[in-house]
């Protein structure tokens, strides 16, 4: 055990070494770089024309100008936040290291840490120009929303944690024929968070549904902010005690699908 | 080490001996149908060079994966360097280490980037000091900032060895270590992994199809057919039970089940 530690024997030695790796992967290509560049700002471009159009057509959008490119870089910290935790766990899988990171002294807290931060990095990456890009294009200044940005982006990363940890577990249990899970199932999560329009929108069985996700409340609450002016805190609580529940529940499941990948014995193999 | 010495070393199932290495008792994986290792018991000093022979499907990779604690054992334990396995791996898990053609290193990062990060992993102090030492024990000298992705095959095995010996193991656990080495290199490997045991008092348990190598290195023998222990003993011992002069005649002996009247005389 090192001699920096953290609570519980939480190593920030290990947690940086896996650190380390990532950003020696990160650096060393530049495909990888160009990938978390290229379509966040491809995606701003799209609908900030979209709602500049729309806005000079239709009055309610021209009121609640930005709700859409507001949506769209709110979107992106869900889904990039999710893809950046995945895509450094599927490295080990496609490097095959898994089995020497799991005979190490690193433990899954310290995995899953680690993975946290370098979900941090790309996402720093990816959506920092896009929000410099938004804000140059269209006049959308995503800073200005204030305090309440830190709130959304707190709770939006959280999920997107949440969802990494879930489907990571499962990537380990069953192996890359699971990839396809990590890129799809946060577009499952998407017509029920309601990122483009208001609950009200949906039957109301359904609402019920939207309501149990953290990122319904963000986008409600992004709405109630650019359209009213209003910073709905009871909503950021909401999700953020939602948020506590998911991220404890898929950290359970991780282990519970490491565990079951140990007697599978699926973690030499790690294949299809 | 005598056939006689390592028999009053190795404990009865009931017992453990406080110097092993590696206690395996009652070991037993099922996976669906198939029994893959089936009751299997061994102990290993500490300071001993093991070889697991056994051929394709015999249940060598599957007993030193749960020696590893990376495969949960059915029913049975495992103790390593006196520690209960996976129970208690993190008092265990930086004190030992392995290379298994299973696994690679990550193939973007320069070999001296891959044992950066896995030096940090296992806090091993003066850690640059240690990565020279063993680049030039290894001759790693002139491909160390060389992706490991573009490195011939004997290369990178050499560089999963010196992963292996990173933290400066008590205890290797080696699957197939001269897999893909040309003669000259492996026997090179060979000699390294001698003086390192030597030099470290380190216990090395090593699954090969080389029997040669483990004529060479092992001072004990565990061979295993279809999940159980066929025979274990000093290499001289089970080439004398069974009247031959190499390990490769008691493999085939073994693998096409002629048994040996001798044999059976002893078990």
């Amino acid at each position: 055990m090192s001699g920096l530690s953290l609570h519980r024997g939480i190593s920030a030695h290990r947690i940086g070494a896996m650190i380390l790796r990532y950003w020696y992967l990160l650096v060393s290509s530049w495909p990888r770089l160009l990938e978390l560049l290229y379509w966040p700002a491809l995606q701003v471009i799209t609908w900030g024309f979209l709602q500049f159009y729309i806005a000079q057509n239709a009055n309610f959008f021209a009121r609640a100008g930005g709700t859409l490119i507001g949506a769209v870089i709110l979107w992106d910290i869900l889904f990039r936040g999710q893809l950046g935790f995945s895509i450094s766990f599927l490295e080990e899988m496609w490097a095959r290291n898994l089995g020497n990171l799991m005979m190490s002294p690193l433990k899954p807290i310290e995995f899953l840490l680690s993975l946290m931060i370098m979900s941090l990095i790309r996402l720093a990456i990816g959506v920092i120009p896009m929000t410099l890009l938004a804000l140059f294009l269209f006049h959308f200044n995503v800073y200005a929303l204030g305090l309440p940005l830190i709130a959304f982006f707190c709770n939006l990363i959280f999920t997107s944690w949440s969802v990494g940890i879930f489907v990571s577990g499962l990537v380990l249990r069953n192996g890359l024929g699971a990839e396809s899970i990590v890129w799809t199932l946060m577009f499952a999560i998407m017509p029920l968070a309601c990122v483009y329009y208001p609950v009200s929108v949906l039957p109301i069985w359904l609402q019920y549904v939207a309501w149990a996700l953290p990122p319904t409340y963000v986008f409600e609450g992004m709405r109630a902010l650019l359209i009213e002016n209003t910073f709905r805190i009871d909503l950021m609580l909401s999700a953020l005690a939602i948020n506590v529940v998911l991220l404890v529940a898929s950290f359970g499941a991780f282990l519970a699908l490491l565990r079951s990948a140990r007697k599978q014995g699926s973690l030499l193999s790690g294949g299809e | 080490m005598t056939g006689n010495d390592q028999a009053s070393s190795r404990p009865t199932v009931a017992g453990s001996t406080p110097s092993a290495a590696i206690e395996v008792d009652r070991l037993v994986k099922v996976y669906k149908q198939t029994r893959a290792v089936d009751d299997i018991s061994f102990s290993l000093p500490r300071g001993s060079i093991t070889g697991l022979l056994g051929g394709n499907g015999a249940g060598k990779t599957t007993t030193i994966a749960m020696v590893m604690g990376l495969v949960l054992a059915t029913s049975g334990r495992v103790r390593v360097l006196g520690h209960r396995m996976p129970e208690e791996s993190a008092s265990v898990l930086g004190r030992m280490n392995f290379e298994s053609p299973y696994v690679d290193m990550p193939m973007r990062l320069t070999v001296r980037q891959n044992l950066n990060v896995f030096g940090r992993l296992y806090a091993v102090k003066n850690l640059s000091d240690r990565i020279a030492k063993l680049a030039d024990d290894l001759d790693l000298v002139d491909f160390i900032d060389r992706a490991n992705g573009k490195l011939s095959a004997g290369q990178k095995t050499r560089v999963a060895l010196a992963k292996a010996l990173i933290n400066q193991p008590e205890l290797l656990l080696l699957d197939e270590p001269t897999a893909s080495l040309d003669p000259d290199t492996a026997d090179w490997v060979r000699g390294h992994l001698e003086r390192y045991r030597k030099e470290n008092n380190a216990t090395i348990l090593l699954a090969s199809h080389n029997m040669l190598e483990v004529e060479r290195l092992c001072d004990r023998v565990i061979i295993m057919k279809r999940g159980r222990v066929e025979d274990d003993d000093t290499p001289e011992a089970i080439m004398a039970r069974y009247n031959r002069s190499t390990l490769e005649e008691v493999f085939l002996d073994v693998a096409r089940g002629r048994v040996n009247g001798a044999k059976e005389a002893v078990r």
